[in-house]
């Protein structure tokens, strides 16, 4: 048992640990499109939910160990709330709630024994494409302001990779789809089948009156999945 | 926010307390001064010196449940307002009125929202009607102290039950007294200074087969019937154009019926009283 251990080694170290819980785990894509932003995670569970409503217009979305970003999104939710009540519904943020997250993310991060082994994006969207925005933190609180799209778990270059051949700005939304699960579906060359069964997909819609967030699930996601699913 | 002393930058714990679904008690470990129960009821009764909202009235039909509100507020004998909103959406299929103190009411009624909306947050599914009746109860519960020192919020509930076994009767209005308690009530109900005049009319004028637009235009006639009789309800201001505010609680959600929709329906209504001022006769038999 050493007497001393370097600070970088230490820090090091939990960078490692939570990195390679997160590569263990599935992914999450999230794709800006012409209505708004697309969030899409591979998710057999319907109970247990990577991508969730914030505020308004605020969506959360996640990928490592259940419980860590569980707690995040239960004390982002409680943040937005209270400052939606305490001043006014227009005064929450992405970018307040992005702060407050790489907070707390840091210092879970310095501060104690085990990091987080989560990767989280709070994105908000606008009343026009240009005024989206997307915020993607990582284990040790770092924020980065992303444009047009996110991937984020296990093999995420990969998956990135594949968005980025695709993406253009203003997609329509069935195409963004048919991007974000063909990239989720394309590892190592291989395709593999991802039916909507295997899918948890949400949108923040800014033409929707006062909520923006919206999960497509059943009927309504099969409608704009696209008709031919690589597989 | 408050920090942790010893873990700075990091939120406070209980942003991240499991189990707990209310808004309001979350408020009450974080900052309990911004409730409103929280605040020290003042030593004198002091009624008269704030604004009092008044005449609620709630009617059933068959395709869901209507609330109607008048627009006055009063400060003992001034009006403090004239187009006061006091019928809200407190969430996609209820809605709730208020009559009693109208600053202390606005607050409890922002609160509830709020409360509401968190809890389906947090959960992923909406609150069921009775649960969002119990939750109202215990905010109202709260204000007791201020309600016996004249500072009184009495609401007036009402909602689309979605797991009501009949379509047609799936509107359920409930009231509340100053102590949180909660009562269910059928076909029709009213609160506020003019309820009893309000009640008496719509006792006359209800039908149980109502569609929606019956419903609103019974509501309309007790809502003039309550401003005919009680100075502290007002009637509708035909030269400023300021209605009664009436919202809709259908399958489809809340509907807030739109200027010229009311308008119509209240041109009609004076139209009547212009022949019949005491409103429309009931038959003997």
């Amino acid at each position: 048992m050493p007497f001393y251990v370097s600070p970088e080694q230490v820090m090091k170290d939990k960078a490692d640990y939570a990195r390679k819980g997160i590569a263990r785990g599935r992914s999450v894509v999230v794709i800006a499109y012409a209505d708004g932003l697309l969030f899409v995670a591979e998710n057999a569970s319907r109970a247990l939910h990577k991508i969730s409503e914030i505020y308004d217009r605020i969506a959360f979305a996640a990928v490592g160990k259940y419980n860590e970003f569980e707690n995040l999104r239960v004390a982002g939710v409680r943040v937005a709330d209270l400052r939606g009540f305490s001043y006014d519904r227009r005064d929450v943020t992405a970018r307040g709630l992005a702060n407050v997250y790489a907070q707390t993310l840091g210092t879970i991060f310095t501060e104690t024994p085990k990091p987080y082994e989560v990767e989280i994006v709070v994105a908000e969207v606008g009343d026009a494409a240009d005024d989206d925005q997307i915020y993607r933190l990582t284990y040790d609180g770092s924020v980065a302001d992303e444009h047009g799209f996110v991937a984020m778990g296990g093999h995420a270059e990969q998956i990135g990779a594949t968005v980025r051949e695709g993406y253009v700005d203003g997609l329509a939304l069935s195409d963004a789809l048919g991007l974000a699960v063909r990239a989720l579906a394309t590892i190592d060359g291989e395709t593999r089948e991802l039916p909507a069964a295997q899918l948890e997909v949400a949108v923040l819609d800014r033409h929707r009156p006062r909520r923006k967030f919206r999960r497509l699930v059943g009927p309504a996601l099969e409608r704009v999945l696209p008709a031919a699913t690589p597989g | 926010m408050a920090d942790v002393v010893g873990v700075p930058g990091r939120l406070p714990a209980e942003f991240f307390t499991a189990g707990v679904t209310s808004f309001a008690e979350f408020l009450a470990t974080h900052s309990p001064d911004s409730l409103p129960s929280r605040r020290t009821a003042p030593p004198l009764p002091m009624a008269s010196e704030v604004p009092h909202g008044t005449t609620i009235v709630a009617a059933c039909h068959t395709t869901g449940v209507t609330m109607a509100g008048d627009r006055r507020a009063t400060m003992g004998n001034i009006i403090a307002q004239r187009d006061m909103e006091k019928v809200f959406q407190a969430d996609e299929f209820s809605v709730v009125g208020i009559a009693g103190t109208a600053g202390t009411a606005l607050e409890v009624v922002r609160l509830f929202q709020v409360e509401l909306e968190h809890y389906e947050k947090l959960e992923g599914t909406p609150l069921s009607l009775d649960g969002k009746a119990n939750r109202l109860a215990s905010l109202i519960r709260a204000n007791l102290a201020m309600a016996l020192q004249g500072l009184a919020v009495v609401p007036l509930f009402a909602g689309y039950d979605l797991e009501a076994d009949d379509p047609a009767r799936a509107g359920r209005i409930l009231s509340y007294d100053v102590t949180g308690g909660r009562y269910e009530e059928h076909a029709f109900h009213s609160v506020g200074s003019g309820s009893a005049f309000a009640r008496g009319a719509l006792k006359k004028l209800y039908r149980e087969d109502f569609g929606e637009t019956d419903a609103v235009l019974a509501c309309i006639h007790a809502l003039y019937d309550a401003a005919d009789d009680d100075s502290a309800t007002g009637g509708p201001d035909l030269t400023r154009r300021i209605w009664p505010l009436v919202l809709s609680v259908t399958a489809d959600g809340v509907r807030k019926l739109g200027e010229e929709e009311i308008a119509a329906l209240v041109h009609r209504v004076v139209e009547e009283r212009m022949i019949s001022p005491g409103g429309p006769i009931a038959s003997m038999g």
